[in-house]
Protein backbone atom coordinates (compact mmCIF):
# COMPACT_ATOMS: atom_id res chain seq x y z
CA UNK A 1 0.00 0.00 0.00
CA UNK A 2 2.54 2.38 0.91
CA UNK A 3 4.57 1.61 -2.59
CA UNK A 4 0.66 2.52 -3.97
CA UNK A 5 0.35 5.34 -2.52
CA UNK A 6 4.34 6.87 -3.70
CA UNK A 7 2.86 5.72 -7.86
CA UNK A 8 -0.32 7.79 -6.95
CA UNK A 9 1.30 10.85 -5.57
CA UNK A 10 4.25 10.43 -8.37
CA UNK A 11 1.15 10.31 -11.58
CA UNK A 12 -0.57 13.47 -9.61
CA UNK A 13 2.93 15.09 -9.41
CA UNK A 14 3.48 14.71 -13.46
CA UNK A 15 0.47 17.16 -14.18
CA UNK A 16 2.83 19.49 -13.14
CA UNK A 17 5.32 18.54 -15.44
CA UNK A 18 3.11 18.11 -18.18
CA UNK A 19 1.89 21.35 -17.81
CA UNK A 20 4.89 22.89 -18.05
CA UNK A 21 5.93 21.12 -21.35
CA UNK A 22 2.88 21.83 -22.94
CA UNK A 23 4.10 25.33 -23.83
CA UNK A 24 7.51 24.19 -25.16
CA UNK A 25 5.66 21.15 -26.94
CA UNK A 26 3.52 23.35 -28.96
CA UNK A 27 5.87 26.24 -30.18
CA UNK A 28 8.14 23.24 -31.29
CA UNK A 29 5.65 21.42 -32.84
CA UNK A 30 4.14 24.30 -35.12
CA UNK A 31 7.43 26.06 -35.78
CA UNK A 32 10.44 24.27 -34.63
CA UNK A 33 10.93 26.89 -32.01
CA UNK A 34 12.98 25.81 -29.17
CA UNK A 35 12.55 28.24 -26.42
CA UNK A 36 15.56 28.48 -24.16
CA UNK A 37 13.26 30.95 -22.19
CA UNK A 38 10.54 28.61 -21.30
CA UNK A 39 11.16 27.73 -18.09
CA UNK A 40 11.80 31.24 -17.47
CA UNK A 41 8.12 32.60 -18.81
CA UNK A 42 6.60 30.27 -16.54
CA UNK A 43 8.21 31.83 -13.59
CA UNK A 44 7.41 35.23 -14.75
CA UNK A 45 4.00 34.13 -14.94
CA UNK A 46 4.41 33.34 -11.03
CA UNK A 47 5.23 37.23 -10.62
CA UNK A 48 2.60 38.22 -12.69
CA UNK A 49 0.14 37.11 -10.81
CA UNK A 50 1.82 37.81 -7.36
CA UNK A 51 1.92 41.52 -8.17
CA UNK A 52 -1.60 41.35 -9.34
CA UNK A 53 -2.44 39.33 -6.15
CA UNK A 54 -1.00 42.01 -4.06
CA UNK A 55 -2.36 44.65 -6.00
CA UNK A 56 -5.74 44.12 -5.94
CA UNK A 57 -6.63 41.28 -3.21
CA UNK A 58 -7.92 38.90 -5.62
CA UNK A 59 -6.39 35.08 -4.83
CA UNK A 60 -3.97 33.28 -7.23
CA UNK A 61 -6.78 31.17 -9.31
CA UNK A 62 -8.31 34.71 -10.17
CA UNK A 63 -5.41 36.43 -11.06
CA UNK A 64 -5.74 34.24 -14.41
CA UNK A 65 -8.16 36.55 -15.86
CA UNK A 66 -5.40 38.86 -15.39
CA UNK A 67 -2.62 36.81 -16.30
CA UNK A 68 -3.29 34.33 -18.75
CA UNK A 69 -4.13 37.11 -21.69
CA UNK A 70 -1.31 39.09 -20.67
CA UNK A 71 1.14 36.31 -21.33
CA UNK A 72 -1.14 35.79 -24.40
CA UNK A 73 -0.18 39.03 -25.93
CA UNK A 74 3.16 39.02 -24.38
CA UNK A 75 3.70 35.82 -26.77
CA UNK A 76 2.00 37.56 -29.47
CA UNK A 77 4.30 40.53 -29.73
CA UNK A 78 7.20 38.85 -28.94
CA UNK A 79 6.88 36.35 -32.37
CA UNK A 80 6.01 39.00 -34.20
CA UNK A 81 8.30 41.40 -33.05
CA UNK A 82 11.27 39.08 -32.82
CA UNK A 83 11.03 35.72 -32.68
CA UNK A 84 9.75 35.45 -36.46
CA UNK A 85 13.04 37.05 -37.40
CA UNK A 86 14.60 34.08 -36.23
CA UNK A 87 13.02 31.43 -38.25
CA UNK A 88 14.63 31.45 -41.80
CA UNK A 89 17.93 30.68 -40.28
CA UNK A 90 18.08 27.14 -38.48
CA UNK A 91 17.61 25.77 -35.52
CA UNK A 92 20.57 28.08 -33.60
CA UNK A 93 19.12 31.77 -33.72
CA UNK A 94 15.96 31.16 -32.08
CA UNK A 95 18.29 29.46 -29.32
CA UNK A 96 20.41 32.37 -28.95
CA UNK A 97 17.80 34.90 -28.97
CA UNK A 98 15.63 32.92 -26.49
CA UNK A 99 18.40 32.25 -24.00
CA UNK A 100 19.31 35.82 -23.93
CA UNK A 101 15.92 36.50 -23.24
CA UNK A 102 16.03 34.01 -20.27
CA UNK A 103 18.73 35.96 -19.14
CA UNK A 104 16.78 39.21 -19.46
CA UNK A 105 13.77 37.97 -17.43
CA UNK A 106 15.64 36.67 -14.68
CA UNK A 107 18.01 39.50 -14.21
CA UNK A 108 15.37 41.46 -14.32
CA UNK A 109 13.18 39.93 -11.94
CA UNK A 110 16.39 40.12 -9.86
CA UNK A 111 16.09 43.64 -10.35
CA UNK A 112 12.69 44.06 -9.25
CA UNK A 113 11.72 41.35 -6.66
CA UNK A 114 15.11 40.45 -5.22
CA UNK A 115 16.65 37.37 -4.73
CA UNK A 116 13.45 36.64 -2.03
CA UNK A 117 11.78 33.03 -2.50
CA UNK A 118 8.16 33.91 -2.95
CA UNK A 119 4.70 31.60 -2.86
CA UNK A 120 1.14 31.93 -3.77
CA UNK A 121 -1.43 31.44 -1.07
CA UNK A 122 -4.38 29.73 -2.30
CA UNK A 123 -5.52 28.96 1.12
CA UNK A 124 -7.45 25.92 2.36
CA UNK A 125 -7.21 23.78 -0.72
CA UNK A 126 -3.34 23.60 -0.49
CA UNK A 127 -3.63 20.76 1.99
CA UNK A 128 -7.29 19.98 2.01
CA UNK A 129 -7.30 15.98 1.00
CA UNK A 130 -9.45 13.19 0.54
CA UNK A 131 -8.88 9.71 2.23
CA UNK A 132 -9.59 6.56 0.17
CA UNK A 133 -9.52 2.92 1.07
CA UNK A 134 -6.27 1.69 1.98
CA UNK A 135 -5.18 4.15 4.02
CA UNK A 136 -4.21 6.23 0.27
CA UNK A 137 -4.89 10.17 0.91
CA UNK A 138 -4.70 12.13 -2.29
CA UNK A 139 -4.00 15.71 -1.81
CA UNK A 140 -7.14 17.88 -3.36
CA UNK A 141 -4.64 20.43 -5.15
CA UNK A 142 -2.40 17.49 -6.88
CA UNK A 143 -5.63 16.39 -8.26
CA UNK A 144 -6.79 19.60 -9.18
CA UNK A 145 -3.41 20.36 -11.32
CA UNK A 146 -3.68 16.53 -12.78
CA UNK A 147 -7.20 17.09 -13.80
CA UNK A 148 -6.07 20.84 -15.51
CA UNK A 149 -3.58 19.18 -17.55
CA UNK A 150 -5.76 16.73 -18.73
CA UNK A 151 -8.64 19.52 -19.44
CA UNK A 152 -5.62 21.63 -21.12
CA UNK A 153 -4.22 18.46 -23.52
CA UNK A 154 -7.72 17.93 -24.32
CA UNK A 155 -8.37 21.25 -24.66
CA UNK A 156 -5.53 21.35 -27.90
CA UNK A 157 -6.64 18.00 -28.71
CA UNK A 158 -10.16 19.65 -30.14
CA UNK A 159 -8.21 23.03 -31.26
CA UNK A 160 -6.52 20.94 -33.37
CA UNK A 161 -8.59 18.39 -34.78
CA UNK A 162 -11.81 20.28 -35.14
CA UNK A 163 -11.25 23.70 -36.13
CA UNK A 164 -9.70 26.03 -38.28
CA UNK A 165 -7.00 27.33 -37.04
CA UNK A 166 -6.27 23.95 -35.53
CA UNK A 167 -5.96 22.50 -39.06
CA UNK A 168 -3.85 25.54 -40.45
CA UNK A 169 -1.50 24.87 -37.49
CA UNK A 170 -0.93 21.20 -38.45
CA UNK A 171 -0.62 22.49 -41.85
CA UNK A 172 2.09 24.35 -41.07
CA UNK A 173 4.06 21.94 -39.12
CA UNK A 174 3.76 20.04 -42.18
CA UNK A 175 5.25 21.98 -44.82
CA UNK A 176 5.33 26.16 -43.85
CA UNK A 177 5.65 27.29 -47.45
CA UNK A 178 3.28 25.23 -48.87
CA UNK A 179 1.01 26.65 -46.15
CA UNK A 180 1.73 29.71 -46.94
CA UNK A 181 0.45 29.34 -50.59
CA UNK A 182 -2.84 28.35 -49.55
CA UNK A 183 -3.02 31.49 -48.22
CA UNK A 184 -1.50 31.22 -44.73
CA UNK A 185 0.07 33.88 -43.23
CA UNK A 186 2.56 32.05 -41.46
CA UNK A 187 3.94 35.04 -39.50
CA UNK A 188 0.58 35.54 -37.70
CA UNK A 189 -0.05 32.54 -37.35
CA UNK A 190 3.14 31.44 -35.61
CA UNK A 191 2.40 34.76 -33.14
CA UNK A 192 -0.83 33.51 -32.58
CA UNK A 193 0.95 29.77 -31.36
CA UNK A 194 3.16 31.67 -29.08
CA UNK A 195 0.50 33.39 -27.59
CA UNK A 196 -1.51 29.90 -27.13
CA UNK A 197 1.69 28.41 -25.60
CA UNK A 198 1.80 31.28 -23.44
CA UNK A 199 -2.05 30.70 -22.26
CA UNK A 200 -0.84 27.14 -21.13
CA UNK A 201 2.27 28.81 -19.75
CA UNK A 202 0.58 31.32 -17.65
CA UNK A 203 -1.92 28.37 -15.64
CA UNK A 204 1.61 26.46 -15.17
CA UNK A 205 3.20 29.32 -13.99
CA UNK A 206 0.52 30.03 -11.00
CA UNK A 207 -0.21 26.29 -10.31
CA UNK A 208 3.01 26.01 -9.88
CA UNK A 209 3.99 28.70 -7.63
CA UNK A 210 1.02 28.12 -5.20
CA UNK A 211 2.60 24.31 -4.71
CA UNK A 212 6.33 25.45 -4.86
CA UNK A 213 8.33 28.05 -3.49
CA UNK A 214 10.06 30.44 -6.59
CA UNK A 215 13.05 33.04 -6.83
CA UNK A 216 13.90 34.65 -10.10
CA UNK A 217 16.67 31.53 -10.83
CA UNK A 218 14.02 29.01 -10.48
CA UNK A 219 12.83 28.91 -14.69
CA UNK A 220 15.60 26.68 -15.75
CA UNK A 221 14.54 23.79 -13.99
CA UNK A 222 11.42 24.18 -14.75
CA UNK A 223 12.72 24.24 -18.38
CA UNK A 224 14.89 20.93 -17.86
CA UNK A 225 11.64 18.96 -16.51
CA UNK A 226 9.37 20.37 -19.62
CA UNK A 227 11.85 19.45 -22.18
CA UNK A 228 12.26 15.98 -20.38
CA UNK A 229 8.66 15.45 -20.13
CA UNK A 230 8.15 16.45 -24.40
CA UNK A 231 10.98 13.80 -24.98
CA UNK A 232 9.78 10.97 -23.26
CA UNK A 233 6.14 10.91 -24.70
CA UNK A 234 7.71 11.63 -28.65
CA UNK A 235 8.09 15.39 -30.22
CA UNK A 236 4.35 16.26 -31.26
CA UNK A 237 2.49 14.20 -29.19
CA UNK A 238 0.56 15.96 -26.66
CA UNK A 239 -1.00 13.04 -24.79
CA UNK A 240 2.42 11.33 -24.96
CA UNK A 241 3.87 14.89 -22.94
CA UNK A 242 1.15 13.77 -20.32
CA UNK A 243 2.88 10.17 -19.98
CA UNK A 244 5.98 12.01 -20.14
CA UNK A 245 5.20 14.04 -16.98
CA UNK A 246 3.59 11.14 -15.14
CA UNK A 247 6.72 9.06 -15.66
CA UNK A 248 8.90 11.50 -14.67
CA UNK A 249 6.51 12.23 -11.77
CA UNK A 250 6.50 8.76 -10.73
CA UNK A 251 10.53 8.38 -10.93
CA UNK A 252 10.64 11.26 -8.61
CA UNK A 253 8.65 9.81 -6.36
CA UNK A 254 9.87 6.06 -6.17
CA UNK A 255 13.16 8.28 -5.74
CA UNK A 256 12.27 10.11 -2.81
CA UNK A 257 10.86 7.13 -1.19
CA UNK A 258 13.74 5.43 -1.13
CA UNK A 259 16.08 8.37 -0.04
CA UNK A 260 14.91 11.64 0.26
CA UNK A 261 17.74 13.15 -1.96
CA UNK A 262 17.53 11.04 -4.90
CA UNK A 263 14.13 12.95 -6.22
CA UNK A 264 15.94 14.82 -8.91
CA UNK A 265 18.32 12.53 -9.48
CA UNK A 266 15.89 9.49 -9.77
CA UNK A 267 13.50 11.70 -12.38
CA UNK A 268 16.31 12.55 -14.94
CA UNK A 269 17.56 9.18 -14.72
CA UNK A 270 14.53 7.24 -16.00
CA UNK A 271 14.39 10.06 -18.67
CA UNK A 272 18.16 8.80 -19.86
CA UNK A 273 16.84 5.74 -19.73
CA UNK A 274 14.31 6.20 -22.01
CA UNK A 275 16.64 8.07 -24.00
CA UNK A 276 18.65 5.29 -24.46
CA UNK A 277 15.90 2.34 -25.20
CA UNK A 278 13.43 4.77 -27.41
CA UNK A 279 15.34 7.88 -28.92
CA UNK A 280 12.46 9.65 -30.31
CA UNK A 281 10.58 9.15 -27.23
CA UNK A 282 7.52 6.79 -26.48
CA UNK A 283 4.50 8.56 -29.22
CA UNK A 284 7.06 10.45 -31.39
CA UNK A 285 5.07 12.52 -34.12
CA UNK A 286 6.90 14.37 -35.81
CA UNK A 287 9.46 12.68 -38.16
CA UNK A 288 12.33 15.77 -38.61
CA UNK B 1 -8.41 41.30 -70.91
CA UNK B 2 -5.19 40.46 -70.44
CA UNK B 3 -4.97 38.85 -66.72
CA UNK B 4 -1.09 38.04 -66.43
CA UNK B 5 1.95 39.91 -67.51
CA UNK B 6 5.48 39.86 -67.07
CA UNK B 7 7.49 42.96 -67.93
CA UNK B 8 10.77 42.08 -67.94
CA UNK B 9 11.41 39.23 -65.24
CA UNK B 10 14.12 38.47 -63.62
CA UNK B 11 14.34 35.97 -60.84
CA UNK B 12 17.08 34.44 -58.58
CA UNK B 13 17.87 32.20 -56.44
CA UNK B 14 21.01 33.71 -54.10
CA UNK B 15 23.74 34.92 -56.58
CA UNK B 16 22.11 32.33 -59.49
CA UNK B 17 20.30 34.41 -61.64
CA UNK B 18 17.65 31.53 -63.12
CA UNK B 19 15.03 34.02 -65.53
CA UNK B 20 16.39 36.75 -68.05
CA UNK B 21 13.84 39.85 -68.82
CA UNK B 22 11.04 37.08 -69.41
CA UNK B 23 8.24 38.86 -71.11
CA UNK B 24 4.85 36.67 -71.16
CA UNK B 25 1.17 38.00 -71.65
CA UNK B 26 -2.12 35.65 -70.77
CA UNK B 27 -5.09 36.59 -71.11
CA UNK B 28 -8.60 35.95 -69.33
CA UNK B 29 -9.86 32.55 -69.81
CA UNK B 30 -6.54 31.31 -71.84
CA UNK B 31 -4.75 28.15 -71.73
CA UNK B 32 -1.34 28.71 -71.94
CA UNK B 33 1.85 25.82 -71.65
CA UNK B 34 5.13 26.77 -70.79
CA UNK B 35 7.56 24.48 -71.87
CA UNK B 36 11.17 23.66 -71.86
CA UNK B 37 14.06 21.66 -70.90
CA UNK B 38 15.23 20.88 -67.39
CA UNK B 39 16.48 23.96 -65.78
CA UNK B 40 15.32 26.20 -68.27
CA UNK B 41 13.46 28.34 -65.61
CA UNK B 42 9.71 27.23 -65.85
CA UNK B 43 9.20 26.56 -62.05
CA UNK B 44 11.14 29.26 -61.38
CA UNK B 45 8.77 31.22 -63.67
CA UNK B 46 5.54 29.80 -61.58
CA UNK B 47 7.76 30.51 -57.87
CA UNK B 48 7.74 34.16 -59.14
CA UNK B 49 4.64 34.73 -60.01
CA UNK B 50 3.33 33.05 -56.81
CA UNK B 51 5.59 35.42 -55.01
CA UNK B 52 7.82 32.58 -53.71
CA UNK B 53 10.16 34.36 -55.31
CA UNK B 54 11.14 37.76 -55.11
CA UNK B 55 10.57 40.05 -57.95
CA UNK B 56 10.55 43.93 -59.15
CA UNK B 57 6.83 45.15 -58.09
CA UNK B 58 6.19 46.40 -61.88
CA UNK B 59 7.47 42.98 -63.05
CA UNK B 60 4.91 41.15 -62.59
CA UNK B 61 1.25 42.88 -63.18
CA UNK B 62 -2.09 40.53 -62.22
CA UNK B 63 -5.37 42.53 -63.68
CA UNK B 64 -3.48 45.71 -63.92
CA UNK B 65 -2.09 45.69 -60.50
CA UNK B 66 2.00 45.30 -60.05
CA UNK B 67 1.93 42.11 -57.44
CA UNK B 68 5.85 41.13 -57.78
CA UNK B 69 7.23 41.49 -54.63
CA UNK B 70 4.19 40.45 -52.69
CA UNK B 71 3.96 37.38 -50.04
CA UNK B 72 2.83 34.10 -51.68
CA UNK B 73 -0.69 34.15 -49.29
CA UNK B 74 -1.39 37.58 -50.19
CA UNK B 75 -0.64 36.74 -53.75
CA UNK B 76 -3.33 33.59 -53.32
CA UNK B 77 -5.75 36.28 -51.85
CA UNK B 78 -6.02 38.25 -55.21
CA UNK B 79 -6.83 34.63 -56.94
CA UNK B 80 -3.77 32.92 -58.12
CA UNK B 81 -3.46 29.48 -57.00
CA UNK B 82 -0.26 27.10 -57.90
CA UNK B 83 -0.34 23.06 -57.80
CA UNK B 84 3.12 22.57 -57.03
CA UNK B 85 6.06 20.21 -58.67
CA UNK B 86 5.42 16.80 -56.59
CA UNK B 87 2.22 17.70 -54.95
CA UNK B 88 3.26 18.84 -51.80
CA UNK B 89 0.29 17.30 -49.70
CA UNK B 90 0.10 18.04 -46.41
CA UNK B 91 0.87 14.99 -44.79
CA UNK B 92 -0.86 14.89 -40.99
CA UNK B 93 -4.03 15.86 -42.52
CA UNK B 94 -6.97 14.01 -44.58
CA UNK B 95 -7.23 14.39 -47.91
CA UNK B 96 -10.10 16.54 -47.25
CA UNK B 97 -8.78 18.91 -44.48
CA UNK B 98 -5.88 19.19 -47.68
CA UNK B 99 -9.28 20.82 -49.31
CA UNK B 100 -10.56 22.92 -47.08
CA UNK B 101 -6.86 23.90 -46.19
CA UNK B 102 -6.87 25.03 -49.96
CA UNK B 103 -10.37 27.37 -49.16
CA UNK B 104 -8.64 28.95 -46.05
CA UNK B 105 -8.32 32.32 -48.14
CA UNK B 106 -12.05 31.89 -48.33
CA UNK B 107 -12.29 33.67 -51.78
CA UNK B 108 -15.99 33.42 -52.92
CA UNK B 109 -16.20 31.66 -56.70
CA UNK B 110 -17.77 28.54 -58.28
CA UNK B 111 -15.79 25.70 -56.08
CA UNK B 112 -16.42 24.12 -53.19
CA UNK B 113 -15.84 21.11 -51.70
CA UNK B 114 -18.82 19.53 -53.56
CA UNK B 115 -17.55 20.73 -56.70
CA UNK B 116 -14.22 19.66 -56.20
CA UNK B 117 -15.61 16.05 -55.19
CA UNK B 118 -18.25 16.33 -57.97
CA UNK B 119 -15.04 16.99 -60.68
CA UNK B 120 -13.21 14.35 -58.68
CA UNK B 121 -15.46 11.45 -57.50
CA UNK B 122 -12.73 9.49 -56.46
CA UNK B 123 -11.14 11.97 -54.27
CA UNK B 124 -14.57 11.86 -52.09
CA UNK B 125 -14.40 8.08 -51.67
CA UNK B 126 -11.44 8.72 -50.15
CA UNK B 127 -11.71 12.17 -47.75
CA UNK B 128 -11.22 10.37 -44.98
CA UNK B 129 -8.11 9.03 -45.22
CA UNK B 130 -4.76 10.34 -44.92
CA UNK B 131 -3.40 12.00 -47.74
CA UNK B 132 0.07 10.07 -48.38
CA UNK B 133 -2.26 6.78 -48.59
CA UNK B 134 -3.35 7.98 -51.60
CA UNK B 135 -1.78 6.83 -55.53
CA UNK B 136 0.54 9.37 -57.47
CA UNK B 137 -2.67 10.28 -59.34
CA UNK B 138 -4.88 11.12 -56.62
CA UNK B 139 -2.79 12.85 -55.17
CA UNK B 140 -2.28 14.94 -57.78
CA UNK B 141 -6.40 15.32 -58.05
CA UNK B 142 -6.37 16.09 -54.97
CA UNK B 143 -3.63 18.83 -54.65
CA UNK B 144 -5.40 20.53 -57.67
CA UNK B 145 -8.56 20.29 -56.19
CA UNK B 146 -6.66 21.55 -53.14
CA UNK B 147 -5.88 24.91 -55.17
CA UNK B 148 -9.15 25.00 -57.11
CA UNK B 149 -10.86 25.77 -53.58
CA UNK B 150 -8.64 29.25 -53.55
CA UNK B 151 -11.42 30.17 -56.36
CA UNK B 152 -8.77 31.40 -58.33
CA UNK B 153 -8.58 33.28 -61.60
CA UNK B 154 -5.05 31.78 -62.37
CA UNK B 155 -4.23 28.69 -61.82
CA UNK B 156 -0.64 27.39 -62.34
CA UNK B 157 -0.13 24.08 -62.45
CA UNK B 158 3.85 22.64 -62.14
CA UNK B 159 4.72 19.28 -63.74
CA UNK B 160 0.91 17.72 -63.37
CA UNK B 161 2.54 14.34 -65.26
CA UNK B 162 5.34 14.03 -63.04
CA UNK B 163 5.98 10.38 -62.03
CA UNK B 164 3.00 9.44 -63.39
CA UNK B 165 1.13 6.37 -65.96
CA UNK B 166 0.07 7.81 -69.04
CA UNK B 167 -3.59 6.77 -68.40
CA UNK B 168 -3.53 8.66 -65.09
CA UNK B 169 -2.16 11.79 -66.50
CA UNK B 170 -5.08 11.28 -69.12
CA UNK B 171 -7.35 11.13 -66.92
CA UNK B 172 -6.49 14.78 -65.12
CA UNK B 173 -5.85 16.50 -68.08
CA UNK B 174 -9.39 15.71 -69.23
CA UNK B 175 -10.39 17.55 -66.23
CA UNK B 176 -8.66 20.34 -67.24
CA UNK B 177 -11.79 20.86 -69.11
CA UNK B 178 -14.30 21.43 -66.50
CA UNK B 179 -11.73 24.17 -64.77
CA UNK B 180 -11.18 26.23 -68.09
CA UNK B 181 -14.73 26.15 -68.25
CA UNK B 182 -15.54 27.96 -65.20
CA UNK B 183 -13.75 30.76 -66.72
CA UNK B 184 -10.08 29.86 -64.85
CA UNK B 185 -7.15 30.85 -66.75
CA UNK B 186 -4.33 28.07 -66.74
CA UNK B 187 -1.03 28.01 -67.03
CA UNK B 188 0.39 24.82 -67.60
CA UNK B 189 3.99 23.85 -66.93
CA UNK B 190 5.31 20.54 -68.30
CA UNK B 191 8.10 18.74 -69.73
CA UNK B 192 5.89 16.45 -71.32
CA UNK B 193 5.33 18.35 -74.54
CA UNK B 194 2.78 16.98 -76.42
CA UNK B 195 0.52 16.86 -73.04
CA UNK B 196 1.00 20.65 -73.00
CA UNK B 197 0.10 21.46 -76.50
CA UNK B 198 -2.72 19.24 -76.40
CA UNK B 199 -4.16 20.66 -73.78
CA UNK B 200 -3.39 24.89 -74.42
CA UNK B 201 -3.67 27.22 -77.38
CA UNK B 202 -0.36 29.01 -77.24
CA UNK B 203 3.06 28.40 -75.56
CA UNK B 204 6.03 29.32 -74.30
CA UNK B 205 8.99 27.95 -75.16
CA UNK B 206 12.03 28.70 -72.11
CA UNK B 207 15.38 28.33 -72.45
CA UNK B 208 18.38 28.48 -70.14
CA UNK B 209 16.09 31.21 -68.19
CA UNK B 210 15.15 32.89 -71.66
CA UNK B 211 12.14 33.22 -73.39
CA UNK B 212 13.14 30.91 -77.02
CA UNK B 213 9.73 31.26 -78.06
CA UNK B 214 6.06 31.94 -78.32
CA UNK B 215 3.39 30.10 -80.79
CA UNK B 216 -0.04 29.43 -80.94
CA UNK B 217 -0.17 25.56 -80.48
CA UNK B 218 -2.41 24.75 -83.57
CA UNK B 219 0.28 26.12 -86.34
CA UNK B 220 4.13 26.73 -85.46
CA UNK B 221 7.30 25.53 -87.14
CA UNK B 222 8.56 22.11 -85.37
CA UNK B 223 12.14 23.24 -86.70
CA UNK B 224 11.91 26.29 -84.87
CA UNK B 225 10.83 24.98 -81.20
CA UNK B 226 13.30 21.85 -81.84
CA UNK B 227 15.71 24.76 -81.43
CA UNK B 228 13.75 26.81 -78.85
CA UNK B 229 13.77 23.69 -77.02
CA UNK B 230 17.53 22.25 -77.00
CA UNK B 231 19.06 25.44 -77.92
CA UNK B 232 20.80 24.03 -81.59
Amino acid sequence: MEWLNTIIQGMLLGGIYALFAIGLSLSFGIMRLVNIAHGDFIVLSAYVSLVVSQGTGLDPFSTLIIVVPAMFVLGYVMQRGLLNATLSGGLLPPLLVTFGISVIIQNGLLQGFGAYTHRLQEGAIETASVRLPGGISIGVYPLLVFAVAILSIGGLQVLFYSTRLGRAFRAVSDDADTAELMGIDNRKLYAVALGIAMIFTAIAGVLFAIRTNFDPAAGPIRLILAFEAVIIGGLGSMWGTLVGGVILGVAQAVGAALNPTWQILAGHIAFLIILIVRPSGLFPRTRD
Amino acid sequence: MTLLQTRDLSAFYGDFQALFDINVSIEEGETVAIIGANGAGKTTFLRAVAGVLEAEPEAIMFDGKPIGGMTPHEIVHLGIALVPEGRRLFQSLSVEENLLLGGHSERPGPWSLKRVYELFPRIEELRRLPAPSLSGGQQQMAAIGRALMSNPRLLLCDELSLGLAPVVIRDIYACLGSITGQGTTVVLVEQDINRALDASARFYCLQEGRLALSAPTKDFDRAALTAAYFGL
